[in-house]
Parts: structure tokens; sequence; C-alpha cells
């Protein structure tokens, strides 16, 4: 009876009680949503590279040849010689190798040597992998395939021409302008860096190098595409190769190998022990992200506390009321309390429903624009414990006007003071 | 609360020799706070099946008076018997259960939870009472007492079925509020001011149908006011200042 009174007080006090829930609802999404987002993002970053043991790039931190030869993110040091290269191929353990030549652009979006290898042995998402749209691999010298960024924001089609620029730079006012490629095919979206990237052979990187000194072209030595074909196209360097190997438990011992390789200083490295390191790096701001979150949860708290309170007044006759047919205080404060964690359970299971079916409807959306697939499953028991505290606090929040209500009730008795 | 401690308190009134249902004796309370106000009432005594006018103006220590009387508070000094049963001996929870039990509490106006339908208010105490409970269960199903006690005091049927308790005119509610303090029949009737906001006619209606059914409950009826009309209605009329000293400011030693 008493829990239904105050149901009924609270379906009198319906709109701010409702606006109360949904701030509360509001708040718990993005507790919940941060969190989603979170581990989406680490999934996603992790899930960009698979199937890959080890990378090979010129010795330099970990980190920065992950991110330079995977993630398309800074530059490299120095190049590995096409020398080092053959030696790792030639390992027995060594499954499969495939070059990466990184240092050339088209209008921002970076450009990748390699060779048909990649298309096969790369894999994403849990090895997935990779598929064309339209066209195929590079059959030509001067053919590109491109990604499916590339394709949607320079509107190619397979057939398109393309001049490749110089450097890495959006802007850059050396072209490879007398050795155009055409584009060969391209990619179906991945959510990885390969959607932003163009990818040409090895050899062709080499070709419209051919006539090129210390990065320009030697005037008066210009090779034209006819020419660079009869050419011996083998790379002197490449930036970085990824490395299959046909058993796991050889990893760390063709890593100390690399690492030792007498000839030239090289670093291999294993991608999920880089991107542990990648998310000691980011944490701080995933804390940081976190921390808004609870603190919005606090104010939506602070919110509800405001709205027990200001009824408070007209509703001290309604404890009056209550003292005079025998509540005793104490039924006064925990009716008040109770009220409290009503409304933030009412708030969590709102804005837990809602995240869930926001995340339905968003999710192919988010998948396609941000390359990020956010899972629909159920809270983990860290979240489930986050919740439950915050119905906890939502009690000991209503606590505090029940207090005020308490001492009032004590003082009003059963008269009423209007 | 064990039920035993209920039925203790229910044989200690019914075996009590004193013929009052309450009785003052050289009680004196105080006010907490930064002004205090003092109460002293040396002797003062409520018969059984008595109905008491107590009159006196706003001010002068009506409130104090029956927060003294419903146990709301404990008097500093002195003694308050209220049906053989002294209230300072009482814990405050167990004090609040006495004043469900025995008390039935009218209010100047606003008696009424707004939210609730008017039976629900009517059987507000119910809920905290067994004795009164199980006292109107005798006369049949508790929404069936509710309405019939509604429709004795002049509520029509149609408005107990239909009317919102916020919709009510506030003769309806004081009658409402009346129905709330009967049910149950509890030994003693507190009314505050309850005919201040109701013209002639309706006040001389509305205490006729209160005294009738207290009445045939057996009840006292205790009733403040400052309208000394009223004392026709009442087979007593005590003036406050000649039973208590209001004393306000330093206490008084």
């Amino acid at each position: 009876m008493i829990m239904r009174l105050a149901l009924q007080s609270l379906r009198n006090r319906w709109v701010t009680a409702l606006l109360t829930v949904l701030a509360i609802a509001v708040s718990v999404m993005l507790l919940l949503g941060v969190e989603k987002v979170r581990t989406g993002a680490r999934q996603s970053f992790a899930d960009t590279i698979s199937g890959t043991d080890l990378i090979v790039g010129a010795r330099s931190g970990s980190l920065n040849l992950l991110l330079y030869s995977v993630f398309r993110i800074g530059n490299a040091t120095n190049n590995v010689t096409w020398k080092s290269y053959e030696d790792i191929a030639k390992l027995p353990e060594v499954s499969w190798i495939v070059p990466l030549s990184l240092g050339d652009s088209h209008h921002g979006f970076r450009v990748l040597g390699t060779n048909s290898d990649y298309f096969t042995h790369y894999k994403f998402r849990r090895g997935q992998s990779m598929s064309f749209a339209a066209g195929g691999p590079f059959k030509d010298l001067f053919d590109a395939v491109i990604g499916s960024d590339v394709a949607d924001t320079l509107h190619y089609k397979v057939g398109d021409n393309i001049v490749i620029a110089h450097g890495v730079g959006s802007i850059s006012f050396v072209e490879h302008a007398d050795k155009p490629f055409r584009v060969a095919g391209i990619l179906a979206k991945t959510g990885t860096p390969i959607d932003r990237t163009v990818h040409v052979s090895l050899e062709a990187i080499e070709a419209i190098h051919i006539d090129w000194q210390s990065g320009a072209p030697v005037p008066g030595q210009s090779v034209t595409p006819d020419e660079v074909r009869k050419m011996d196209l083998t790379p002197r360097a490449i930036t970085a190769a990824m490395v299959g190997l046909n058993s796991k438990l050889a990893t760390f011992k063709i890593q100390r190998a690399i690492n030792n390789y007498s000839e030239e200083p090289l670093s291999a490295i294993m991608p999920g022990v880089a991107l542990q390191e990648l998310w000691g790096l980011i944490g701080t701001a995933e804390t940081a992200l976190s921390a808004v979150s609870a603190m919005v949860v606090v104010t939506a708290l602070l919110g509800m506390v405001t709205m027990i309170l200001t009824t408070l007044n007209e509703r001290r006759r309604e404890m009056a009321i209550l003292r005079s047919v025998g509540a005793t205080p104490a039924t006064v404060l925990g009716l008040l309390a109770a009220e409290g964690g009503l409304l933030t359970l009412a708030g969590v299971v709102l804005g837990t429903v809602g995240l869930y079916v926001g995340l339905y409807f968003a999710r192919p959306y988010i998948d396609h624009a941000y390359g990020l697939s956010l899972a629909i499953d159920p809270p983990r028991a860290d979240e489930w414990v986050k919740l439950a505290l915050i119905v906890v606090a939502g009690f000991f929040a209503g606590l505090l006007p029940a207090l005020r209500a308490y001492r009032l009730s004590l003082a009003d008795g059963m008269m009423i003071r209007t | 609360m064990s039920e035993s401690l209920t039925a203790d308190v229910g044989r200690q009134w019914e075996s009590a020799s004193s013929p009052d249902a309450v009785s003052f004796a050289n009680v004196e309370y105080t006010w907490p706070g930064s002004s205090p106000f003092t109460l002293a009432i040396a002797d003062f005594k409520l018969a059984r099946g008595e109905k008491l006018l107590l009159l006196g103006p706003s001010g002068s220590g009506k409130s104090t008076f029956l927060s003294l009387l419903a146990g709301i508070v404990v008097p500093g000094k002195g003694k308050i018997d209220v049906l053989g049963t002294d209230m300072a001996r009482l814990s405050g929870a167990a004090r609040d259960r006495f004043r469900v039990e025995h008390f039935g509490i009218i209010f100047q106006m606003f008696n009424l939870l707004p939210y609730g339908s008017l039976i629900d208010n009517v059987l507000l105490p119910l809920h905290f009472s067994r004795t009164r409970r199980d006292r109107a269960r005798a006369d049949g199903a508790l929404d069936d007492v509710a309405v019939e006690l509604l429709a004795t005091l002049g509520i029509d049927r149609t408005v107990i079925a239909n009317a919102k308790t916020a919709n009510l005119s506030v003769g309806q509610q004081q009658r409402v509020a009346a129905a709330r303090a009967l049910i149950g029949a509890p030994q003693i009737i507190v009314a505050d001011e309850p005919t201040s906001a109701l013209d002639r006619n309706t006040e001389g209606a509305f205490l006729n149908l209160l005294f009738a059914q207290s009445g045939a409950a057996g009840a006292s009826v205790i009733m403040v006011s400052h309208d000394e009309s009223l004392a026709r209605y009442f087979d007593r009329v005590v003036r406050l200042d000649d039973i208590a000293v209001a004393t306000r400011g330093a206490r008084s030693q």
C-alpha cells in the first residue's frame, strides 16, 4: 500500500519524474555508450591486421613501425634493403612475406607499393580477406588498385588515369606526371586504412623513381614509360614487410633472428604486442572519457535530488497526513528514499534498453561511415556492477531529501504549517 | 511491531480504571529553537465519550496542545495519560502506533492525499493499525465499509465512485477526512478547526454527522477552534487560556 502510494505520488508529478528518469537514462546511455565505442575502437584497431605474425622494418620503436606500416600514420625512419628482404624470405620458417613500399601519395591518400600476394595474405577482422568491388589486382606495370574511400572521395572508376605525387603531403608540387597509372581494381570497404590507400606494384614504384635522384627528377634524363618497361625494375629497397610463419611457435625465434640480423639494423614486431603498447598510450584519453561520462551520471543524480527537494515543501502536507495516520518518521524517510531508488532504477533500465535499441539502428551506419563495428552484446560483469552502483547511488541520493523530510516531519509533526 | 504489544495496549485501556480518556497533569513543554515557546498545563481532563470544544485565539498554543495530546512531542515535565497509557513511556515509533490505534485526526484543511482515491484516503489509517483494520473488517469488506461511511457522512455515491480527490469541494474533503478519522472506531477524535473553511449551514451539517458517528462508536471528540458560536454543539467548552500558560521568548522557570 505504501509502495502503491509512493507510485501514485510519483504519477501525480509525472512530468518532473519523467524528465528526471530521462536525464538519468541519457547519462546511463552515455556511460555505456562510451564503453561500447571504446571497446569497438580497440576492436577495430585490433581488427586492422590479422594473420600477420611479424612486421619487419628498419630499426625503430615497435609502435612507430606498426603505425606507419599498418595504419599509414607517420613515416619510416629508414628503408630495408632488398637483400635483407630476400634473406628473410628464404628462412625455412617463413611461409609468406609481403613487401611494403611507402613514400608517395595521391591527393593525400598514401600510395603503397607491394605485390599481388598482398591481396591474398593481408587479413583483417579475424581472418577476413580483401575482396574487389570492381576490377581486379594489377596486371600491367602501371596498374593501381584503390581502396573504397579513395574511390568514393575522388569519384574514380576502373579504367581512370591517375597521377601519383612524390611525398606524402596532401598537396604536392612534385608529381610523377610522366608515368600515369590506370585504376585496375577497387577494393570493397574494409573499415581499415586499406580503404584510404592506393596500391601499386613494387616494380611501378621503382619505375616512377628510376630517373630520379635525391628526391627530384634529374633534368634531361627522363625515361619514358615504354623505355622503363624494358629495364630491370628489381627494387633496391622497401619500407617494411609483413611476414607469415609456418608455425606460430617459431615467432620468437624468427623475431630474434631478424633483430640480430648482422648486415642491417632491423626490427621485427608482433602486431598484437605493439597494439598493447598503443592501448597504454591512449589509455589516459579513455580514462578521461570515462570520467566525463561518470560525471554526467553524477549530474543526473544531482538533478534528481534537486527535483525531490523542490517538491518537498509542497509534500510536507502529504507527510503530515501520513504522520497523523500513524506513519513513523522512518516510514516517511523510506518513502522518499524509495522514490530516489525507483527513479534511478527506471532511468538505468530505460538508458540500457535505449542504448541497445540505438545501437541496433545506428550500427550499420557507424560501421559504414567510421569503419567502427560496435558489438551488440549484453553488458559485461563490470558494466552490471556500474549499473547496480548507479541504482544504489540513486537510493542514497534519495536519502538526502529524505533526511530533510525526516527532520521537517519531526518538527512539523502532524500539524500542517503552510 | 509485535501483535502482543498492540493487544497489551488495547487491554490496558479497556481495563483502565480511569474514567478519563485523556488527562494532563502539571505538563510543561518548550519548543526547541531560537525563539522558544513554552506551554504549561496544570490540569486538563477529557472524559470518555465527551464532546469538548477547546477555545483559543491563534497563537495561544493550540498546535502545541494537539501535538502533546497526539504524542507527536513528549512533555519535558508532567504526565499525559491517554486511555490509561503514559505517553512519555512509549518510544517514538510506539507513540506513532498508539496514535493511529486510538486517535482519528481531522485537520483544518488539505486533509487528503490528492493522488489517492476517496476510498484510498479513508482506508489510510487501517494500513498502520491492525486493531482498527480488524474492527472495520467486522462490518464487511473494507472498500464497502469506506463507501458506507462516506455515504453516511453525506457524500453522494456517484461522487464516491467517480470523483477525483483533488476535485472535491472543501465541504466534501472535510467529510472524507471525517470518514478517515472515524473508520475502525478509534476512541478519540481530534479535530483542528475542521469547519473553519465551511459556511454556517455546511458547518452544522458536518458537525451533526460527525457527532452521530462518534456517538455511535462511543468516541470522545476534542475540537479546537477560535469560534465561540460552535459551543452549542458540545458537552463542554474549555478556554485554553484558563487551563494553560503560554510563554514566549526566554524560558520561564
